[in-house]
């Protein structure tokens, strides 16, 4: 199975890591290509200026990567709405964003991350949580792609 | 119905409890029974698909009251 995570929504990465730990259980193959808006759900989310031209900072200030800062798509509401949703996740023990993350690493899931996302946001491999392992681009998803049963772009 | 190992998912949704089986089974020999409770009515469906795709074998349901019990053979061997 592959999974192209293209959001950085909350609800959305969920849903996507859900899929590929479910996957993992399930015996299968899962590679999960991080793009765009994505990239933010693997991001550390520090502040370093890194080789980031002013504008490529100032994107990335507004948009805080790092799992723990992802917000909900809808229902936002400033924060509140997030705020909520993680309360009612932890109330009926589903694992956080963050734990989902972990787990799948456990489950031995590979995270692929593109590289030309990465060099529009100014991101370099040291930006990005240990889990990676790879930094490709789309000829390398289309690959696993094809030889994968299941696909989705989420 | 005599059982290997039981594993707790009561309170637990989609998809933990699968994800725990399949961990819980890679401590089982082929043959053993795991005992899998579970409140989430998703088990159902869920668990024989897993089992389907895994190799393992889903024995049977029993519920009371909400609570669900699966009994899951490890296969192979």
């Amino acid at each position: 199975m592959t999974l192209i995570v293209f959001s950085g929504d909350l609800d959305k990465a969920l849903a996507a890591f859900n899929l590929a730990n479910t996957g993992a259980s399930m015996g299968m193959k899962v590679d999960m290509f991080f793009t765009f808006w994505g990239l933010s759900v693997i991001e550390k989310g520090g502040l370093e200026r890194g080789k980031k031209s002013p504008m490529q900072y100032m994107m990335g200030l507004m948009n805080r990567g790092g799992a723990g800062r992802r917000k909900l798509s809808k229902m936002n509401m400033g924060g509140m709405g997030t705020h909520t949703m993680k309360g009612l996740m932890k109330r009926y023990r589903m694992p956080s964003l963050a734990e989902s993350i972990a787990l799948a690493k456990e489950q031995g899931v590979h995270f692929l991350a593109c590289t030309t996302s990465m060099a529009i946001m100014g991101l370099e491999e040291k930006d990005f949580i240990d889990g990676v392992d790879d930094f490709v681009g789309a000829a390398t998803y289309l690959g696993l792609a094809t030889d994968a049963k299941v696909n989705l772009f989420i | 119905m005599e059982v290997d190992k039981t594993l707790d998912c009561i309170g637990l949704y989609c998809p933990m409890p699968i994800v725990k089986t399949a961990q819980a089974i890679n401590s089982l020999e082929p043959g053993q029974i795991l005992e899998v409770l579970a409140d989430d009515p998703g088990i159902k469906s869920d668990m024989p698909a897993w089992a389907g795709k895994t190799g393992n074998e889903v024995l049977g349901f029993e519920e009371e009251g909400g609570e669900i019990k699966v009994y899951v053979r490890k296969g192979g061997g």
